[in-house]
């Protein structure tokens, strides 16, 4: 089985700036990927040469098996595109839209209506009305834009920072749809700033920065690369902080506000057992003590020396 | 289908959207249609001009104001260009399967039928205000013609500047320096009643040549004539036209294909 997204050694300069710089990425058929990094990392150029846009100046990119540069035509009639910003035409209507662009992709004028009328039904945008998509709330835009990319069915779906600016109900609408998009075979690459985001939906990760791969795998892949599990230990007085956090050893960070040190938890429950037993023999009560996986944060951080937008939690 | 048949229903299909956007707020086309009346109606009453003008005033001025509204589209299609390419919707039809200059072509087809209905509005308050035809229909018939053909060749030059400068803010200067250069013609007064120098860049102005044509067909007074110019403006009126055609509709569609390279 040929990988739906190819990509070696791209790199793209604007003038003097390189937006990337030797990109590498590999999607298997029908997974999520995930492409996280903060801002100017070069996750929309990555889209936009992905998705035909924009050109790059070296490497090799594949789209569902057709090169972008040469094959494009192939390549546009098997992809759908969710940009950053709705591109969906805001002075006609819901359905005026759908039509169009069903009609744009060689549906047919019957089956374009037809179409537009499914997708409506499927994202919950039936009683619209015929109002223009300007005055739709942000997360009726969205999923209208959603609805646009999808017409054809594409074997490659392309999520372009699909959830910023959302509220979290309009953030978990997105979410449940690319969800159900996946059960059906689609192969989806999202790019995001939310480290949340990524660990929900995504099967693999890659972390970017400055225009290439930080790091690549699993969620839990990443959190064990980039440090082993941490111990918490929350202590019921403050005031024994101090020598509960010489107690953990090198590397124990006291946050006081909070009255917790975290710690290495190198061999996870042996750290554990002997963590309990000397703050019993020194006399400290801890309130909270546990063994952890090290967060996406943390990880992101390590990467990437800089701090990511932090992510809300989608009620 | 064959790919020809797909830029005809493509086209079609971006020029259903312009109409649509007409539907949907009749008042901007309305606000269009009474500009260039109004023009016409202040130069007519209010301003006089037909300076060395060897007949009526306003058959010679209608014809002329015919000509420099179909130049001023030039800058209404370089707005409505640089409105579109900066609105996300551009990207949604460039990553798709579709005949990629169909989105020009809908835009000059949908301007086309804007200009004819200027053009309608425009003669028949000219009629109103005592202009009239004199050589029947057909010679008519081709006076209109000859203002379509210039209005097409402003929107090729509209939508090829729109693509290279690509911001709102350029589109105000074309917005002020169509003027001048709409006066450097004949619309409002004859060649011969201006400097040398200033007469000779009045005559070669293709709005010159297309306002001298449709006078000529619509049996409407001209200067007097007597240049090379002045003589050959039909000739003019077709070859200045075609000649701006032939380069700016293959360089807009080529630099809108390769917008992202």
């Amino acid at each position: 089985m040929t990988d739906a997204i190819v990509v070696e050694g791209v790199h793209k300069r604007y003038g003097d700036k390189r937006a990337l710089d030797g990109l590498d990425l590999t999607v298997r058929r029908s997974t999520v990927h995930a492409v996280l990094g903060p801002n100017g990392a070069g996750k929309t150029t990555a889209v936009r040469i992905l998705s035909t846009l924009l050109r790059h100046d070296e490497g090799r990119v594949e789209v569902a098996g057709f090169d972008v540069r040469g094959r494009a035509g192939e390549v546009r009639r098997r992809i759908g595109l969710l940009g950053q910003y709705a591109a969906v035409d805001e002075e006609l209507g819901g359905r005026q839209n759908l039509e169009m662009f069903g009609r744009l992709y060689h549906l047919g004028v019957r089956r374009a209506g037809t179409r537009a009328d499914e997708l409506l039904a499927r994202f919950g945008l039936a009683d619209t009305g015929r109002g223009p998509v300007k005055e739709y709330s942000g997360g009726m835009r969205r999923r209208l834009d959603l609805a646009a990319s999808l017409i054809t069915d594409p074997e490659v779906l392309f999520l372009d920072e699909p959830t910023t600016g959302l509220d979290p109900r309009g953030r978990a609408e997105v979410w449940s749809a690319v969800r159900s998009l996946v059960g059906g075979g689609t192969t989806v690459l999202l790019t995001t700033q939310y480290l949340e985001e990524a660990d929900q939906l995504a099967d693999r990760i890659s972390v970017i920065d400055a225009g290439r791969v930080a790091a690549e795998g699993t969620a839990d892949e990443l959190k064990a690369m980039v440090a082993g599990d941490r111990i918490d230990v929350v202590v019921r007085d403050g005031s024994q902080l101090v020598a509960a956090a010489q107690l953990l050893g090198d590397g124990a960070v006291v946050d006081a506000d909070r009255r917790l040190i975290g710690a290495p938890a190198p061999d996870r429950m042996a750290t554990l057992t002997r963590t309990v037993r000397a703050l019993e023999e020194a006399g400290i009560e801890a309130e909270d003590i546990a063994v952890r996986r090290p967060t996406l944060d943390e990880v992101f951080l390590s990467l990437t020396d800089r701090r990511p937008e932090r992510a809300e939690v989608a009620a | 289908m064959s790919s020809m048949s797909w830029v005809v229903s493509d086209s079609w299909t971006m020029t259903r959207r312009e109409l649509a956007h007409w539907a949907r707020q009749p008042v901007r086309i309305v606000v269009g249609l009474v500009f260039p009346v109004m023009l016409l109606l202040m130069f007519n009453y209010l301003v006089g001009g037909g300076q060395g003008v060897d007949g009526d005033n306003t058959e010679f001025l209608v014809p002329g104001m015919l000509a420099l509204t179909m130049a001023f589209g030039l800058e209404s299609t370089m707005l409505a260009v640089t409105q579109d390419l900066n609105k996300g919707v551009i990207d949604r039809f460039r990553a798709m399967p579709m005949v990629s200059g169909s989105v020009l072509v809908g835009r000059s087809i949908a301007d086309m039928l804007q200009s004819a209905a200027a053009l309608a509005v425009m003669t028949g308050v000219g009629y109103a205000v005592g202009w009239r035809w004199h050589h029947g229909p057909d010679a008519a018939l081709g006076a209109l013609g000859l203002l379509l053909l210039l209005r097409f060749a402003m929107l090729w030059i509209g939508i090829q500047l729109a693509l290279v400068a690509g911001k709102p803010e350029l589109v105000q200067a074309v917005q002020i320096l169509v003027w001048p250069v709409g006066f450097l013609s004949n619309v409002f007064a004859t060649p011969g009643s201006m400097p040398g120098w200033l007469g000779a860049v009045v005559e070669w102005n293709p709005m010159s040549a297309t306002a001298t044509a449709v006078r000529g067909l619509f049996g409407n007074p001209g200067g007097p004539g007597g240049t090379w110019a002045s003589d050959h403006a039909e000739l003019l009126a077709v070859a200045w036209p075609v000649a701006l055609i032939a380069v700016f509709l293959p360089l807009a569609v080529r630099r809108f294909a390769r917008i992202g390279r």
